[in-house]
Order: C-alpha cells, then structure tokens, then sequence
C-alpha cells in the first residue's frame, strides 16, 4: 500500500502531459452504469469493465427498492438497454485488471477477457441452446437457491444479452453447437489480454455480501429456511426461483410467520466489522412490507438494535411500516437460531429489555452487511490505493470520490456502504471530478457517425417493405413465417416482403439497406421481437439507407405472438398476420419526423452560496464552463460557517476558508451577493433570470441552474429551550466550545437529548445529521474532561456507516445512553435553580431524573419552506410534503429534477452531512455539464404538435401537462386577438396526455397520432 | 368452429408493455384472442379510441399503464384512471356491458400478472359472447 498520500504529486515532469479522453468504470452495477452515461454526455470515451457476464450489479437481483416500492428492473432496464447500445460505451464482460502503468490523464491499462465460448456478435439471445442444454448448475443470480442450464444467460434482461457456457458445468455435449442457427458457439474461445488506454480509472466494484456462515448461531447453511436477504429478494421476485410466491425453501409452504435478524456482519466488533452496513434496516422493512403485499396473512417481525432511516422518506417508510401494515419490530440482539428438526421450523432466541425470550417462526431472514468486493485487495495493492481498515476505499471528507492515487476515483458501495440514490449520486459526482481533470480532452475519444443525406419522401406514395423473423426457431417453429410474408405482400401499399432467419443480425442489416435502395422502399416494417429492445437497431438501418428513422414500425411477433401461443400454430400465424396488418396499416400513415436541436448557452446559474452551491460551482467552472453564483446573504458558507469540527476533521474552519478563497481566484465564477431571484424565463439551454443586487437588476441568460439553497436550523419550542440559557442547541454548544466560551474542562453533567424537531408529528423526517453532531460533541467533551458526565437520550442511533466507529468510542469513554419512547419524551424542569431533566428509563423500568450542568438539544433541519416554494414556482419544480424540493426520481434521478436542464442538490435536497453534499453537489455539476458539454441540444422527436387552425386555446392541456411544456399564447391574427397552445418542443416529453385531453383535436402526437392508431385499430379489427 | 373473441389491448410502453414482453420471455401461454397496441404512455388513450374499437367490432377492449406512483411520465396514469373511470359509465349508456372494458395497471416486472388478466379477461369476455355490436356491423353490412 502507498503510504504517502501525494507520492504522485512529486517528481512529475515539467512538460503537459498527453491527456486520453477515454475512461475505463470497473464495474457495471448502478454507479458504473450512471457514471459511464453521464460521462459520455460529458464528451468522453467508456470502457466499461465487468467482472461477470453481464452488467446491471446487485440492483438487477432486486425485488422492489425502498422507500418508493418501484420494481427495480422497470427502473433499471432503460439504463441497461441505453449503455448497451452507446457507440461510446465499450462493455467488457468476464474481464479483470492485470496491471496498470502511467498517471492521472494517461494511464495504460492492461485487462484480461476470459473466455465466454460463444461469439456476443453472433449470438442473437434467442436461447435454444440454453433450452436443449442437458446439464444443470447452481443459479448464482438467484442466489442458489435453483439450478439454471450449463449455458445460460445470467438474467432475461441482461446486457449483453448473450449466453454464456459454463465450462465447469459443461460437458462438452455438442448439442448447442449443432442447434446454433446463428454459429456462435466457440468452444474453442481463448482468454484474452488487452491494452486500454484511459485518461482516469472509476472504481465502482460495488459490494459483496456477506457471508453468514461466519456466524454459526444464525445456522445459515444448517437450516434450510434460514436464507439471507439477498435469497429473500429473489424468493420475493417475481423472476425469481418461486415465481415471486413467498415460500420456505424447506418444503415450498407459504410461511405464515417470518423474521428478519439485523445487524449480520455489520455493527459487529468481534468480526471486525465495526461499521453500519447503512441499508440493511431499510431493505427488511421493504421485505416485511412488499411480503405482506404478497401474502396478507404473513407476520413479519424485525429483531434489531437501532432502526436506522435515516434517508428522504425512509422514517416515514419505517413509520407506517409499524403502525399500519403489521410489521413488528424487537429492539433486541438474537443470541442463537435453532431448528425444530421436525417441522424446520426455527425458534429464534433473543435478550429484551434484560429478559429471555424465544419464538418460533417458519423463516428466518438474516439481512446481511456490504462487504468491500470479493479480490478487491490485490487490486488496490496493484493501484496503489488506500483502503481503509474495512478494507473499503479510504476516501478524504473533502474528496470524497477520490482515491489516493490521482486519477483514479472511487463511487459507490466500495466507498463505503450505500443505497442506490447515493450510489448513483456518487457515480455521477465522480464524472465531475474527472471532467476537471480531462477537459482539454473532452470529446476527442468520442465516435460520431455519419449518416447519408436524407432522402426526401414527401409526395411519394407508400412503398412498403416487411421483413419477417424466423428468430431460428423462437418464431420460426410456432408461426407459419412463409404464409405470413405471402399474406404480406397482399397488404396495401406492400411492394416487397420476405422472411429473414434473424432480421437483426448484421448481414441483414446490410440486406435491408440494398433492398431499400432497390424497391425505393420509403416504409420499412420489421415483424420479430419487441421494439423496446430492436427498434433502435433498425432505426439506424433506415438511417444508414438514407431514410428518415421514424418511417420504420414494428410488429412484435415474438414476445407479444409466438413464444406466448405455443400450442396452436394456427392461432399464432393468424396473430402474426393480424400484428402485421396493424403494423403496415400504421406505416402507411407514418411520416419523417425531425429531430431538432436547440441552441445552448453554455453557463451554470448556480442559487446558494453554501457549501453545496461552492462545490458546484467550482466543479462546473474546473470542467470548463462559466458560472454565475448567487448567493442572498452577505457572505459565502452557509451552515459551514458555524461548523468547527467534525469527527474526521479537527478544522472546518480552514477548510471552508480554502473553499472560499477558491471561489474568489476562479475566473469563470462570477459571485453574487446579497442577491436574490426574481424572475425566471425559458427553459433547459435558454434560461434569463433576472436577479435582484445591491447595483440594481441584473439579468442572467445561463443553459442550466442548480438549486443549492439549503435548509434552516430548527429552533426548538420544547425542553425549556429559550427560556433558561443551561439549555443549548448542538451547533450553540459546538460554537461555544470553539470558542473557549466553553470549557469541556469545566463540565460536570450534561444532557443531550436527540430528536428535538425530528421525527415527530410536525416534521416527520428523520434529521439525519444530529445523532453524529451529538457524538461528535460528546466525544469532544470526554476527551478533553474524561470526568465529565454525559448522558443521551435517543430514540435510534443512527450513526450509520463508518461513523458507528465514533459512536463506539463514546460508548468506551462511559458516556451513557438512555433510549426513550416517542409516547413518553424525556421532561425538562427547574427544581430551584437546578435543571432536572427526567426520562423514562426501559431497560430500568423507571422514570430516572439527572440534574444537569448543561442541556444540549439535537435539533433538526427544517427546509426553507418560503423560500423553496418561491423558487418552485419559478423553475416548475416540486416540493415534497416536508418542504423539501424533489427530485425527478427518488432513486436513479437524485439530482435531476422532471424539468431538464435544473438540478438539486445539499439541505434543499435533504439533511445530509458534509461528505455527502460535497458528493452530491459534484453530481449536479456533472449532470449539469451533461447539457452545458453540448453546443446544441436534442430534442424528442415524438412529442405534440399542436393544428392552430384547430385550437381555440381553451388551456386544458396547459393543466394537463406534467412537464410545464404548453403555454397559452394570445396573437393577433387579422386584427383579432386569439388565443392558442403553443408546445415548447424543448419541455415536451411525448407522454400524449395532452391529446386524449384536447376537446377540438387540435393536439396531435407525431409517432402516435390519432389517425395511426385508428388505423391500427381498424386494421386490427378488420374482417 | 368455435366462436373467438376479439380484444383490443392498449399498453404504455414503460410498463405494460414491457410487462407483456416479460410474459413472452417467460414462455407463459395465454389465448391468442388479442392484439396489442403500444403508446407511449397510457393517458395518451384517448377514450374514442376505445369507442372506435367497439364500434368496428371489439368485443372487449383494456387500457393498461404502470401502478399509480410509477408513471414514466410523472402523473400520466391518474389522469387515465379518471377518463376511464368516466368512459366506462359511458359504455353502459351506449348498451355495452361495461364487463368489457378493464383498466388494468402492470408494471414491467409482472408478465405473470399480465398473463393472469388477460387469461381472466378472456374467459369474461367469452362468457359475455360477441358484442352486440358486431351483430350491428353485421346487419348493416347485409342490408347497407
């Protein structure tokens, strides 16, 4: 291991160095999909290496995600499907790092492919080989608790969608080779080696779960229903080993009464695995819920020290998990599970309140921790970075993306424990420090095709041509392929058809294009799988023939007719008949669409000048691009300036001072202070924001805005506060202390009491950073007066992730923690002059009075509801129910808001603590650099169109509108005023709500306008 | 021969249209009594369309889009759930059971479910017989 942090830093030559515009991401889970997409809209080249067959990472193995419930797959697939197509994403599956030699801007990287025995170019994913396979292993993506065939593919939806041989479980049968239509069995494959050339290194590795055979007591392994939440994910899925019905792997009977045991592998000393795993409490309780969504009757029962939802709605998720869908929940440690050898059913043995209980249940979940990745070590050894004594990257609070090494950074769970937003966040915030780095280099490595000139088809009648799968056998053998292309070629405007044995393999590509050209084809119809994977690939046919791309159709006769009517070869070919009548119906009434690009002024408006605000505007000005930074205050730092230290750092104080004077020397910031919003126009690419200075009105054209306005302090109404001066909020106490106003010396005994304005009925979100600011405090004290008394009152320590470290030294030093009850808050009074604060006690069972030198309160963060909702209505932005502004997506959209070209991040988000906002501040830089990167910006093509001959500007599809994209105009036309909808083509997302609502069918949808789809209707009825 | 019913089935692209595919892959086996038409999102079913299809003949039409809460387009499919609603007293006045028409919300990863409902809304709609209004069509074709 490197033991200098900035080895690299010295002894560097004097001459520029070459700098490569090409990133190589290690790892294709979540982070490494986010990061490799954003950093090819921010102009570089990806190489992206996976270490198993197919990219996607644990997300791709889960069930439902918290706290929203969406299908992980649903959410995931478009980004999938979006890396695999990328010109400049090169996906390299089965590969690892042999060696790496250079520096920051060029580092040469050495890889190793392992064999995957079929050709991915060839292999069509069709699946017959997997079909016939004879031999059976162990299914890792269901997490062995099935079998999946000998050559396989590792989920329906993976990416590449190519199989694989498993050479250990193959017996070299020859059967898929014979069957292979498309030749693409390669037994002979070889492991290869290859050179990369990269500018810098994204580590995104992601997690290993761990292993609970380490914990004997649990019986993992022993007792057949016992399973990890990894298994239970998949048992939970409906891809999963039991077809999403909730099972006991003992004996297939729905279990009527299940637990989860947290805390495996995580918070646990003696394994030496101190830290908070951070997303175990949520995923059990999405566990608990979706499985009472699956199976009414199930109890579910949660055994736990802390519950730790600590995230945007993650206490509310936890809450009414509690109160109102019948999770239970034991604040307790399980000592041992045994099994009733008889039934298998497993009695759970566990310590409450000081008591001994045990209680049987038919399942038993162990939610197990984030390990560091399986063989990471080496690899940081051959890196030469750091990692922590976890063995997770060792990361600065500052930097919390970078590695030790310049030009390599780090983003997601290898970081440390994390759910997906912050992955993705971190994933996106990495593209911001690497755009800094290389952006004399940016868009040098990138590919750009180049298309013929259109053709201009305006005039012609239709000419149809339709080209018919077999998909080999997938449709082949249960459609009558031949009778459907005869009955094609009967079809109106049809002046070609023909049957292909896989239309989308690149020789018919090549086949398509010649026929374009030689039947004046100005239609195309392809009829084999779904357009949600296909249509693409055939779009750039057309493209490349000079056709415009939205002439194409698509009849899905595959997943939607063949492989669904197995059984009655006369149905399906009459189906497939029907889908491709609909499909020509609507071709014929298909016309070129335009894809249009918007011009772009290439600036960042960034609103608030804390320390969110800062590190956007100081990423997106290193990237290249000039900000505006407006903050309404006097001065730079926000909540920053009354933060002294932290349990990382001893002085924040520097820090911030170094991040202002940064701000102050970067030519492309321009700061504004004292300053406030007051009107908004345009949209993403073409904002002007007229801004309020001391010097007058100002107005700002700037592409894209970041919103990093924070939150307020919550000032408490409770606990006396106000009215005697011994009771102090945390930041009061940490100020006095900075300040020698204080002397930790000094103290006898001090009260701290968590949650004040957190976590109750008028702020009902858990304030995230006070449990870690009171043992920050409280550690403060003890080292400076080991004397000192010091109690807390909690409801759930939430010192999640590596800060569990600090809590546990607290714990050493004596400081005592008393938990209270939401029911029974602790009671704060004057006895004479003396400050009593009394609690109830449960582990005594008694109500316990301490008289204190000193009260000090938690208080929460509360957002800046005035404010926020000002600024909502400027920018279309939503606020959620907290006040907080909310993002476009909970869990793959972090920073992004549904309107494009504004971005979020810091407090205005959520609470967070440092680390994370810087992490998340980069994020909104990056993403912001994904418009600002673009001279012009593309807009999509499919979206309303409005017949003003039609409208007579009644404004329904104004309200109707999700997006903010229709505006009612008043022109004058002849004298007369009138008003119309006009579609801002740069907002419009092409959902069509606004066409089923428009009363004068004024509104049309290019793509899917009305008179296609009554075509399609009619075509589909037709007798 | 045995009579068929004919289902017109419109799908959001983000989910059940997606949902639909997974049956497919899945290999789940369904009566072959409908036909897919793909929008992008479900409030772009316009309720004449589901009006055009029974009057050229449908005997059963469904709109299904995500789980409210999962709209690839924020809000689209609350809109849907109230012109449908609204729709569907509508189709009783026109004398059609409104049996026939389903609104039906599948997310991407339920091809089970998909499967499931249209196996169901085939068997009602088998129950039901054809639509009085394909026997309208048929008059008017043979007495013009």
């Amino acid at each position: 291991m490197v033991k200098d942090r900035f080895r690299t830093l010295k002894g560097k030559p004097v001459t520029a160095r070459k700098e490569v515009g090409s990133v190589l991401v290690v790892g294709g889970g979540i982070a490494g999909m986010q990061a490799a997409l954003d950093l090819v809209q921010n102009g570089f080249h990806v190489y992206m290496l996976e270490s198993s067959t197919a990219i996607g990472g644990v997300m791709a193995q889960l069930d439902k995600t918290f706290p929203t419930n969406d299908c992980s797959m649903c959410i995931m697939a478009p980004k999938l499907v979006e890396c695999g197509r990328d010109l400049n994403i090169d996906i390299i599956t089965m590969a690892e790092i042999e060696e790496v030699r250079g520096e920051a801007g060029n580092f040469e990287v050495v890889i190793k492919q392992y064999p995957r025995y079929i050709d991915p170019e060839k292999c069509t994913g069709c699946g017959e080989c997997a079909r016939n396979c004879p031999v059976r292993a162990i299914n890792e993506y269901n997490e062995g608790l099935d079998l999946r065939e000998g050559v396989y593919v590792k989920y329906p939806q993976a990416v590449p969608r190519s199989y694989v041989i498993d050479r250990d479980a193959c017996i070299g049968c020859g059967l898929c080779e014979n069957l292979c239509l498309a030749r693409a069995i390669k037994y002979d494959d070889k492991e290869k080696t290859e050179t990369l050339h990269v500018g810098a290194i994204l580590l995104v590795p992601g997690f290993t779960p761990y292993d609970p055979t380490g914990k004997p007591e649990y019986g993992y392994g022993r007792y057949e229903n016992v399973v990890t939440s990894m298994q239970y994910e998949r048992i939970l899925s409906a891809s999963g080993p039991f077809q999403g019905h909730v099972q006991r792997p003992s004996d297939g009977k729905i279990p009527k009464r299940i637990a989860w045991i947290q805390c495996v592998g995580s918070r646990d000393i003696k394994d030496g695995r101190e830290y908070c795993s951070s997303v175990c409490c949520m995923y059990a309780i999405k566990q608990a819920v979706m499985t009472k969504e699956h199976e009414a009757d199930i109890e579910p029962t949660i055994f736990m020290m802390d519950m730790r939802c600590y995230g945007k709605g993650f206490e509310q998720y936890y809450q009414n998990a509690k109160k109102n869908q019948g999770v239970r929940f034991i604040r307790c440690r399980v000592s041992e599970v045994r099994e009733d050898p008889e039934t298998k059913d497993l009695i759970i043995k566990y310590e409450e309140n000081g008591k001994l209980k045990e209680e049987r249940f038919d399942l038993v979940v162990l939610s197990v921790g984030l390990t560091p990745p399986r063989n990471f070590e080496k690899l940081a050894q051959k890196l030469g970075i750091e990692l922590n004594p976890y063995g997770f990257v060792d990361t600065l609070f500052r930097s919390p993306l970078e590695t030790s090494k310049e030009g390599i950074f780090v983003a997601g769970a290898f970081q440390g424990p994390k759910d997906i937003p912050e992955s993705v966040t971190q994933g996106s915030g990495a593209v911001a420090r690497i755009a800094a780095l290389l952006r004399n280099v940016r868009g040098t490595q990138i590919k750009k095709k180049e298309y013929p000139p259109e053709r201009d088809v305006s005039g012609e009648e239709p000419r149809i041509g339709v080209f018919i799968c077999h998909c080999g056998i997938n449709i082949g053998a249960y459609v009558n392929v031949k009778e459907v292309v005869e009955y094609a070629k009967t079809l109106p405007y049809v002046v070609y058809a023909e049957d292909n044995l896989y239309t989308c393999s690149q020789d018919t590509q090549n086949r398509i294009k010649e026929i374009i050209e030689r039947e004046k084809l100005n239609r195309v119809v392809v009829a084999s799988c779904t357009p949600r994977t296909h249509e693409p690939l055939f779009q750039e046919t057309l493209r490349e023939a000079g056709l415009n791309p939205y002439l194409f159709e698509m009849a899905n006769i595959r997943e939607q007719c063949s492989w669904i009517h197995m059984h009655d070869k006369e149905a399906a070919t009459q189906k497939a008949k029907d889908l491709v009548r609909m499909a020509v119906a609507k071709a014929a009434k298909l016309f070129p669409l335009e894809e249009f690009y918007l011009d772009i002024t290439q600036r960042a408006l960034v609103i608030g000048g804390g320390l969110a605000g800062m590190v956007a505007a100081l990423e997106i000005a290193r990237g290249g691009y000039e900000v505006y930074l407006v903050e309404k205050s006097e001065h730079l730092g926000g909540h920053l300036r009354g933060i002294y230290y932290t349990n990382w750092s001893p002085d924040i104080q520097s820090f911030l001072a170094s991040l202002i004077n940064q701000v102050e020397l970067e030519p492309r910031i321009k700061v504004y202070l004292n300053s406030q919003i007051k009107k908004v126009e345009g949209f993403v690419g073409n904002f002007k924001t007229t801004l309020e200075t001391p010097e007058g009105e100002v107005v700002l054209e700037h592409g894209v805005a970041i919103i990093a306005t924070g939150a307020d302090k919550y000032i408490p109404k409770e606990y006396m506060y106000g009215e005697d001066k011994r009771v102090l909020t945390q930041a009061e106490f940490e100020e006095k202390i900075a300040k020698g106003e204080i002397d930790p010396k000094k103290l006898g005994r001090v009260v701290m009491i968590q949650c004040v304005g957190s976590r109750n009925d008028e702020h009902p979100y858990c304030s995230r950073i006070c449990c870690t600011q009171a043992v920050k405090n409280a550690n403060r004290i003890l080292d400076e007066n080991p004397e000192a008394e010091i109690y807390i009152l909690f409801r759930d320590m939430r010192t999640y992730g590596f800060r569990e470290k600090f809590y546990n030294e607290l714990r050493e030093k004596g400081c005592v923690f008393i938990r209270y009850d939401e029911e029974k808050p602790p009671q704060v009074k004057k006895k004479g002059k003396e400050l009593v604060v009394s609690v109830y006690d449960e582990l005594l069972g008694d109500t316990v009075e301490i008289p204190v030198d000193l009260l000090v309160l938690s208080a929460g963060i509360v957002a800046s509801r005035e404010n926020n909702e000002e600024l909502s209505k400027f920018f279309k932005v939503p606020l959620n129910e907290d006040g907080f502004f909310l993002e476009a997506h909970v869990k793959l959209r972090p920073v992004d808001f549904a309107t494009e070209g504004v971005f979020l991040c810091g407090l205005a988000h959520s609470p967070k603590h440092i680390e994370e906002t810087i992490a998340q501040a980069q994020a909104a830089a990056a993403r912001a650099q994904t418009v600002l990167s673009k001279e012009k910006y593309k807009a999509e093509p499919k979206i309303a169109a409005v017949n003003e001959d039609l409208c007579d500007g009644c404004g329904i599809c104004e309200g109707v509108c999700e997006f903010g994209a229709i505006e009612i105009v008043t022109e004058v036309v002849d004298d007369k005023e009138i008003k119309l909808a006009k579609v801002n083509e740069a907002l419009c997302k092409g959902c069509g709500g606004c066409i089923a609502a428009c009363p004068s069918g004024a509104m049309e949808q290019k793509g899917f306008t009305s008179d296609q789809i009554y075509a399609m209707i009619d075509a589909a009825l037709e007798e | 021969m045995e009579w068929r019913p004919k289902i017109i089935v419109f799908t959001c692209n983000w989910c059940s249209y997606a949902g639909a595919d997974l049956a497919g892959v899945s290999r789940l086996q369904m009566p072959p009594d409908f036909r897919i038409i793909r929008v992008m999102c479900s409030a772009r079913v316009d309720p004449e369309f589901v009006l055009r299809a029974f009057q050229r003949g449908a005997d059963g039409v469904m709109v299904a889009g995500c789980h409210p809460g999962d709209c690839h387009y924020i809000g689209g499919n609350y809109r849907t759930r109230r012109r449908m609603a609204l729709l569907k007293l509508l189709l009783q006045q026109f004398g059609l059971n409104p049996k026939r028409f389903r609104l039906e919300w599948i997310s991407a990863g339920e091809g089970q479910k998909f499967a499931e409902v249209i196996r169901e809304f085939v068997d009602e709609i088998k129950k039901l017989g054809p639509s009085p209004y394909r026997q309208i069509k048929k008059e008017v074709r043979k007495h013009g």
